[in-house]
């Protein structure tokens, strides 16, 4: 031994498990990473990519204090293997096995009315949980996140034989990433991209573009019930602004944020910029949740 | 689509002619695009470029049209659009070529698969112009 006995490099608080959920009647086994203490907080990856997109949030120590933030990997994403039953069909994400999912997953870990923050995919999804399971949730937080948005690729790129999958879908998606992101974080984002299974991007989209289409359903969203939150970058051309807005438009109690110098990735691409946006708003959470516990102690 | 002063034009233009030179001195784009070998069409609406790639190098590039000369793929811009999308820091919306289609100021157009296998060495080699050139949007 050296003269560096004690000494240990960085350890991040973030601790990672797997957890057992059942699916669509089939045990998974979801691999998630969690940091804090308090009202759980879960974290939505995007179409394609993992939950190292939250790795900034996990680590942060203005929100670990009142939140316990959890972030897991969707089946088929980052470490979340495909099932025991999968034989190699055509992965193909629907609203009811995301929503699904969500359910079983804060079930397994027996959260207490999570919030859930879900960004792009998990945007849209965040919608649906408003509309059908409010009751829930303690709050929602929908980044990049629209009723439906007009489609600006033929998706059938993403997943062909002549062409590199990860590659063209991070060339894709790096358009998505706003100019003032940091070099790094920008790499760091589209790497995730590079690294997704085979037509993993592709049959989430499925979801995205053809099966959660909400338009015609968010008016069915009560706020009072489950407040909303809706944050989108403006550099997003995506799920524009201007799609957020008009979903919110027909959502009573919205409450929408358009962040600037951020695009389609904020919690990733720039988490500095990023925390700007969300800090007020899980600010405002956990202050209304403290009010609520106090009052319902003197009940 | 928008029209743009007669000065951006000639600018959109100039800055185009000198995209092959600004290639040779990106060493990374062109071992990037070592595989690359396409003819196509590539520039201002108003006034496209056929423009010949091998390797990643970019052979020739002359005004077109040429006569009976053919392309594989084309992608063409207003040439507002390329003096937005060629700013340091571009406003959202001008800022990626795939955002240029979706607001209707770029047309993508003929056998695609060339630029979408290479996707991301076409947006960088179209983004040199940041880089070098001053073009007023």
């Amino acid at each position: 031994m050296t003269g560096h006995a004690g000494m240990t490099g960085h350890i991040e608080p973030i601790i990672g498990r797997y957890v057992h959920v059942e699916i669509g009647g089939e045990m998974h086994r979801i691999y998630f990473e969690e940091n804090g203490k308090g009202i759980p907080l879960v974290c939505l990856h995007t179409a394609g990519s993992d939950n190292r997109q939250w790795r900034y949030l996990l680590a942060d120590e203005e929100f670990t204090g009142d939140f316990r933030i959890v972030a897991f990997d969707m089946p088929f994403h980052g470490k979340s293997n495909p099932p025991a039953s999968w034989s190699g069909e055509q992965y193909q994400l629907t609203t009811a096995r995301y929503t699904e999912t969500i359910r079983a997953f804060c079930k397994a870990l027996r959260l207490d009315k999570p919030v859930v923050m879900g960004c792009s995919i998990g945007g849209r999804i965040v919608l649906n949980l408003a509309i059908d399971h409010a009751a829930e949730f303690r709050a929602l937080i929908g980044l990049e996140a629209a009723d439906f948005q007009a489609p600006w690729y033929d998706t059938a790129w993403l997943n062909r034989p002549d062409v590199h999958g990860g590659e063209v879908c991070a060339a894709l998606v790096s358009g998505l990433i706003a100019p003032q992101s940091p070099e790094a974080a920008r790499r760091e984002t589209l790497w995730a991209y590079k690294q997704g299974g085979p037509g993993v991007f592709k049959g989430d989209l499925f979801f995205y573009r053809v099966d959660g289409d909400l338009r015609g359903r968010v008016d069915k969203i009560d706020t009072k019930a489950c407040p909303l939150y809706l944050l989108t970058g403006e550099y997003d051309f995506s799920c524009t602004p201007e799609d957020t807005r008009r979903t919110a438009a027909s959502i009573d109690g919205a409450r929408v944020t358009i962040m600037e110098e951020v695009g389609h990735f904020p919690m990733s691409e720039n988490p500095q910029q990023f925390r700007r946006y969300i800090a007020p708003v899980l600010g405002e959470i956990a202050k209304v949740s403290s009010l609520f516990s106090t009052q319902g102690a003197h009940v | 689509m928008s029209s743009a002063p007669d000065a951006i034009g000639t600018a959109v233009i100039e800055a185009f002619s000198k995209i092959p030179a600004w290639l040779e001195r990106s060493e990374g784009l062109t071992t990037r695009g070592r595989f690359v070998d396409c003819d196509c069409l590539l520039g201002p609406i108003e006034q496209p470029f056929h423009v010949a790639i091998r390797a990643g190098r970019i052979v020739d590039l002359v005004p077109a049209p040429v006569l009976m000369r053919s392309w594989r793929f084309s992608y063409c811009a207003t040439s507002l659009a390329w003096a937005h999308y060629w700013q340091p820091m571009p406003r959202p919306g001008w800022h990626d070529l795939l955002a240029l289609t979706k607001r209707g100021e770029a047309v993508l157009e003929g056998d695609i698969h060339p630029f979408m296998a290479n996707l991301q060495y076409f947006k960088d080699v179209l983004a040199l112009p940041r880089a070098y050139a001053q073009v007023a949007a």
